[in-house]
């Protein structure tokens, strides 16, 4: 359908319309689709538990608690930036909440805002340092993980004695914070938590902002080339910030999660979750230079996740096992995903 | 060389063949293996039943080995199919009990360190009509979310009984080493032992997760501190991460001791040489088999032990007279 006998003389080649086929094979997250089918059939097929309602209720939930935070990091990773403060960001998000709330006797929404400016502050701080000092990412937030993963810890045994909050489940307001981070609804067996739609809202928002708002081109363009970005007139810092104020937003989304289903938080708890959404934004298509990536991708990418972490138990493999079993799967995962782009890219 | 893998590969075998051990290694253990070895084939004639465990346990941790190796003799007595998950993060924890209830198992054991994370779960477990009973710690959590019983040691309990050991050795000055900042039940070990023993304690957190630097701190400290007369760990390969430091700071040979909760072969060594002074043992091999075993008894003639009270494992002293004994259950990764 598409070639040069189609083109007339003196058109651009670049502007020839594509097929819907060839449109399809471009995208970043047709890898990542691919990949999700095969490991979902995977495990449909030798696992009886699997494909149960329970089960599937299990595992979105699973992949949404990663997918909700997969989201801004793509968006930061197609910005050609790293968080590595994400993991315990969300931890902190939890304790600022729940020791606000508890501490001044205040209904939970109270701490729930708090925790939303705390969240949002560590996030304007992350990228005003990184466009002021011009230091890598890496190092930045490296530091913002490492000083976050101690305050965490010492402020919340100062403040409470022990390493863990206090329950905030009798106090006023706790039943509708709850129900909007926590909830769940039952459609036939199937759980859906609260998490799923948060993680299904962020994806469509997400992908609305990349594919059609001017802010989405500016991320890609600071992604692909800051400098010639800054040169065709993109405000490459504050679209930096604003791309770590967004991780700053889910990090709360979730920390709430954590908060309001469990009443208290484990003070020590979230290092190491970072990999695991960088990991997820990258299976779904997302370049680690930066410039190229989806949402999208990002909660295919969470899914395959959550499939592979709970299919792995549901078949009832080794736990000894489990990591091994973790990344080869991811790995199978990405070489399909990559493997499928290259044929795309050659078709 | 043009061939690097096949003459690499026949170097190995000449090195193997050339260079057998006539002590230790895996063939000494296999043979302290088939001397103590438990009998396996199941002797009861229930059906097959699936239990589940789900710990907060790390992963390769000798700890909950020995628990796992508790449960899997008791599984293969009572004719359980035993599956066991475990993750450090509590939210991962909870998603793993809810898959073990998405399995609709026959039964559940759980460990309730993070207790109040896990009460939505453990009451699905309940709707689902799965009975629970919780192991090692989080005994407060086990009556409340409707656990029928709880097999473990409570953590103050078995601090104390540390303390009182510590003051009828006449330890003068006593450092508790924590090696999981923000952990409550290694808190609660040093304050029931600081309770108990009356005397100076002072508590060092170090990283458990780096043993070199774990070593380096403990050691700069007995440096810094000539009146600090024992070392008080909180798990085994702590202790024998504090001997080595107690050799590095100079001390080796002197008054100074190591004393530890949990055992190792190392420990036991210890012990039998004289620088572990005692082990406060929870007997995790216990908590594995009762676990199992308590479920079989209610699933198969709806007996509660004790009432549903808790079980206490622990805490039991073992000193140099216990080592000798207890040596070949060590070994063999039981105790």
């Amino acid at each position: 359908m598409t070639g040069p006998d189609l083109l007339a003389a003196g058109e651009d080649e670049r502007l020839a319309p594509r097929s819907g086929v060839r449109r399809l094979m471009g995208r970043p997250e047709l890898g990542a689709l691919v990949g999700a089918a095969a490991v979902f059939l995977f495990f449909a097929v030798v696992t009886s538990t699997f494909i149960t309602a329970g089960a599937l209720g299990t595992v979105l939930y699973s992949a949404s608690t990663i997918g909700i935070m997969a989201v801004p990091v793509a968006l930061l990773m197609i910005g050609g930036e790293f968080d590595l403060s994400a993991g315990v960001l969300v931890t902190t998000a939890a304790l600022a909440s729940s020791m606000v709330s508890y501490q001044f006797t205040a209904v939970t929404w109270v701490g729930v805002a708090v925790s939303l400016l705390v969240t949002l502050g560590i996030g304007l701080f992350n990228g005003w340092v990184l466009t002021r000092t011009r230091l890598p990412s890496f190092i930045v937030t490296l530091g913002t993980f490492l000083m976050l993963t101690g305050a965490n810890l010492g402020v919340t045994k100062l403040v409470d004695g022990t390493v863990a909050t206090k329950s905030i489940a009798d106090m006023q307001g706790y039943r509708s914070c709850a129900w909007l981070f926590a909830g769940s609804f039952t459609v036939g067996g199937l759980t859906v938590r609260a998490t799923v739609w948060w993680w299904l809202g962020l994806v469509l928002a997400a992908s609305w902002i990349l594919l059609r708002t001017r802010f989405g081109n500016w991320i890609f363009a600071v992604g692909g080339d800051a400098d010639a970005a800054r040169a065709v007139g993109v405000p490459v810092g504050r679209t930096r910030i604003a791309l770590y104020l967004g991780v700053g937003l889910c990090a709360w989304i979730l920390g709430q999660h954590l908060l309001f289903s469990f009443d208290t938080v484990q003070s020590g708890e979230g290092v190491g979750n970072e990999l695991i959404y960088i990991v997820a934004a990258v299976i779904g298509g997302c370049l680690i230079t930066g410039g190229y990536g989806s949402a999208a991708g990002s909660a295919l990418g969470a899914a395959i996740f959550g499939m592979t972490s709970k299919g792995i138990v549901y078949a009832q493999w080794d736990p000894d096992w489990f990591k091994f079993f973790l990344g080869a799967m991811l790995l199978l995962a990405t070489l399909l995903n990559s493997w499928v782009r290259r044929r795309a890219e050659r078709g | 060389m043009r061939r690097p893998l096949p003459f690499a590969a026949a170097l190995a075998a000449a090195l193997l063949l050339s260079g057998c051990s006539s002590t230790g290694g895996l063939r000494a253990e296999e043979a302290a293996r088939s001397s103590a070895a438990a009998g396996g084939g199941s002797g009861v004639g229930t059906p097959r039943w699936t239990f589940a465990m789900v710990t907060h346990a790390g992963s390769g941790d000798s700890f909950w080995d020995t628990v796992r190796k508790g449960s899997e003799q008791a599984a293969a007595k009572d004719n359980i199919t035993f599956v066991y998950s475990n993750d450090a993060n509590t939210a991962n924890q909870v998603q793993l009990v809810q898959a073990a209830v998405d399995q609709k198992v026959d039964g559940l054991i759980v460990t309730l360190a993070k207790g109040d994370a896990m009460k939505d779960v453990l009451a699905r477990a309940e709707a689902a009509g799965i009975p629970v009973i919780s192991i090692n710690s989080g005994e407060q959590y086990a009556a409340k979310f409707g656990a029928l019983t709880h097999v473990g040691q409570d953590e103050s309990t078995a601090g104390k009984a540390a303390g009182a050991e510590l003051r009828q050795r006449g330890r003068k000055n006593v450092l508790c080493v924590i090696h999981e900042q923000g952990n409550v039940g290694q808190e609660q070990r040093c304050n029931g032992a600081k309770a108990d023993f009356g005397g100076p304690l002072q508590v060092l957190y170090v990283n458990g997760t780096d043993l070199p630097d774990a070593k380096a701190a403990i050691a700069a400290k007995l440096q810094a501190d000539p009146s600090v007369d024992t070392v008080l760990t909180l798990s085994a390969p702590l202790a024998a991460t504090a001997l080595q430091a107690v050799t590095e700071a100079g001390r080796a040979g002197g008054s100074t001791e190591t004393d530890t909760f949990d055992l190792s072969s190392q420990v036991v060594a210890g012990l039998q040489a004289g620088t572990v002074g005692f082990a406060v043992d929870q007997q995790p091999y216990l908590q594995g088999y009762e676990g199992v075993d308590l479920l079989w008894l209610y699933k198969y003639n709806l007996n509660v032990l004790g009432g549903g009270s808790p079980v206490a494992t622990g805490p039991q002293i073992l000193t140099r007279k216990d080592a000798p004994a207890l040596a070949q259950y060590v070994a063999r990764g039981t105790r």
